[in-house]
């Protein structure tokens, strides 16, 4: 196996990305997706509109006139909030995906290189959290109260604090997948003729792992994170339309659908937007993290064995 | 296999402890227990009634130690009154569980269906356009927020072509019987059907290219075998074993869907009681239901280790 395999982009990852044709469209959408986010202030100057005026006069107002996505139930405008829950649900999702991803390379690199019982027992664990009934545990964190945790009450209730404890909770539904594909390539990468030659030379394991091993696993590491944005966004948005998420009046797409179920019957609408807008990006992460994978590990460039063709003789050693 | 039973017993049971330890941790800081709505309700009650209802109630004791009583009370069977429904917790669960099970059961037999000859279908064909197509349905699958799919069901099924109820159970003495009882069914399963199933084809998918390239396959291929035998006899029994495990592993995610399912669909099991518990400070429900559906996931997969070594000769646990 050779470094390239084992992370980094080698020759052909541009041809072989852009050739994974949803990831390449994945990538142009959220691109997108992010530069309207970010255009966010400038739209609300041009059209004059908030996220928090209410017109009352104009409540649940269908697309058109003022509004160009129409109201929700207390007269807000649709479109703007559907950009500044945007912002929140990829913030958190981002962040959330950053800090599950920094605590699966140290339960991955950790487990990897000592090995023995501190490796069986945190995989044992990572399998144990992959089999778990994560939502409703997850339910039971996002309902603590932090002011009985010692925190000061001006602390535990700020916007910015509920924002960041989400970010934390998400954080747990993510971290498997890369601590389990970090192990991995660090199983495969600390064998490496280069790996034992640092250790021959004296350096010290935390150097080794750090300054060798970590820049070889960082592909795979990548391409894990990239994944768990999407499931990071999702487990948001599921706990904000539970009422345990982001709260208003600070939106997220995840709590503009709480009100929706009971608003359904008179505007059917509401629910559209802001579960088309999570589902989308979610797909556009799931599909960049596939391209990623296919464009940094290429086990499998030629179209697989087709059972129409006629079988000829191949190398039977497994790859 | 004895010695790896009763390790893996005892690792379950170590896990279990550990999850009812942050539980009972956690559940103990949310806000509104039983003292704060005692005092809330009485104006007479000040600080030093609090201070003393919580000595009386033991809750001045160490985390610890009161988390042991409980275990104590929990291993005999005692779980204590539900606050909510005003029974022992357990006769509250029980019929729930149950349900939860029932729902669970069809939409992880439908999702199976689904996914096998879909799964299967794309491997044999890989990179044509049904592999593509089953392809995006399967990301599609596994990208979706599951509350946003009930939703958009209920808007096209219920709101709009008004075929099925949009929520709840049967009515009390309503006429119909089972037929009836089956139409509030039909939603929830399907929604939790979709969500499970592109997780499911994509395995089958990847379980199936990995098998055709096996050795035995070429062997049977050029013994004459034709295809449909070939793939139904030789090649779905190899590709089929790891789905034991992929299905137990299922279950934890399952949990989760349900609670967001029965939620929306305000269907009564398990994932509802939790939530509904949780919300409504109902502690012993709340710890019960938790531990149940936790329990429920670690057993499956338990079972699931032991099929697998049952169904695959080679694989030995000992050693």
């Amino acid at each position: 196996m050779t470094a390239e395999a084992a992370g980094t982009p080698g020759r052909g990852f541009w041809r072989r990305f852009l050739r994974h044709r949803p990831a390449a469209l994945s990538a142009a959408f959220l691109a997108m997706l992010v530069a309207l986010l970010a255009a966010m202030t400038p739209i609300g100057a041009m059209t004059g509109l908030d996220t928090t005026s209410m017109d009352l006069a104009a409540r649940l107002a269908g697309p058109g006139g003022n509004h160009p996505l129409g109201t929700d139930e207390l007269g807000r405008d649709l479109m703007m909030r559907l950009l500044e829950g945007g912002r929140v649900s990829l913030a958190v999702g981002f962040a959330g995906a950053l800090l599950a991803a920094l605590i699966g390379l140290v339960v991955g690199l950790a487990a990897g290189f000592a090995g023995g019982a501190a490796d069986a027992l945190l995989m044992r664990l990572t399998d144990a959290v992959i089999a778990l009934p994560l939502l409703p545990l997850l339910v039971v964190l996002a309902a603590v109260d932090p002011a009985r945790l010692g925190l000061p009450a001006e602390l535990a209730g700020g916007e910015l604090a509920s924002v960041l404890r989400i970010v934390v909770i998400v954080a747990l539904f993510g971290w498997t997948t890369v601590a389990r594909l970090v192990r991995a390539s660090v199983l495969r990468v600390r064998r490496l003729d280069y790996v034992r030659a640092a250790q021959a030379l004296g350096a010290g394991p935390l150097r080794v792992v750090l300054r060798h091993v970590l820049p070889n696993v960082a592909g795979p590491a990548i391409v894990a994170t990239t994944l768990s944005i999407g499931n990071v966004i999702l487990a948001e948005s599921v706990l904000s339309f539970l009422g345990l998420g982001i709260q208003p009046p600070l939106a997220s797409w995840g709590n503009m659908l709480t009100n929706a179920q009971e608003l359904i019957w008179q505007a059917p609408f509401l629910a559209v937007w802001p579960g088309l807008l999570i589902f989308l990006t979610v797909m556009a992460c799931n599909f960049l993290g596939d391209g990623l994978q296919d464009a940094l590990d290429p086990r499998d460039p030629e179209p697989a064995f087709s059972i129409r063709e006629t079988p000829r003789c191949r190398t039977a050693s497994a790859t | 296999m004895s010695g790896w039973l009763l390790r893996r017993l005892v690792e379950t049971f170590l896990l279990l402890l550990l999850v009812s330890f942050l539980v009972y941790g956690l559940i103990g800081l949310m806000p509104g227990d039983p003292i704060d709505l005692m005092i809330a309700g009485d104006p007479r009650l000040g600080a030093a009634d609090a201070q003393r209802l919580k000595a009386l109630a033991g809750l001045d004791r160490p985390l610890v130690e009161r988390w042991l009583g409980w275990l104590g009370r929990a291993l005999a069977g005692e779980f204590g009154y539900s606050r909510l429904y005003s029974v022992p917790a357990v006769e509250v669960l029980w019929p729930r569980l149950l349900n939860t099970l029932l729902l669970m059961g069809i939409s992880l037999a439908l999702a199976l269906v689904l996914a096998l000859p879909a799964g299967v279908m794309a491997a044999l064909r890989p990179r044509s356009a049904l592999d593509h197509a089953v392809n995006l349905l399967a990301f599609a699958g596994f990208s979706v927020p599951s509350f946003w799919l009930a939703l958009l069901l209920i808007i096209v099924f219920a709101v709009e072509l008004g075929w099925l109820p949009a929520g709840g159970a049967a009515a009390v003495g309503g006429e119909g019987g089972l037929l009836e009882r089956l139409r509030y069914l039909v939603l929830p399963v399907a929604t939790l059907t979709l969500l499970t199933a592109g997780t499911l084809i994509r395995f089958m998918r990847a379980a199936m290219l990995e098998t055709l390239r096996e050795p035995f396959i070429r062997t049977a291929r050029a013994k004459g075998v034709g295809t449909w035998r070939l793939v139904t006899r030789h090649a779905m029994r190899h590709a089929m074993l790891p789905l034991v495990t992929v299905l137990a592993l299922q279950l934890g995610s399952l949990f989760s869907g349900a609670l967001v399912v029965e939620t929306v669909f305000a269907y009564l099991g398990m994932g509802k009681l939790i939530y509904d518990a949780i919300l409504g400070n109902d502690f012993n429900l709340a710890l019960l239901a938790l531990m149940m559906a936790t329990l429920v996931t670690l057993l499956a997969n338990l079972l699931a280790d032991l099929c697998y070594a049952w169904l695959d000769p080679r694989i030995t646990y000992d050693g």
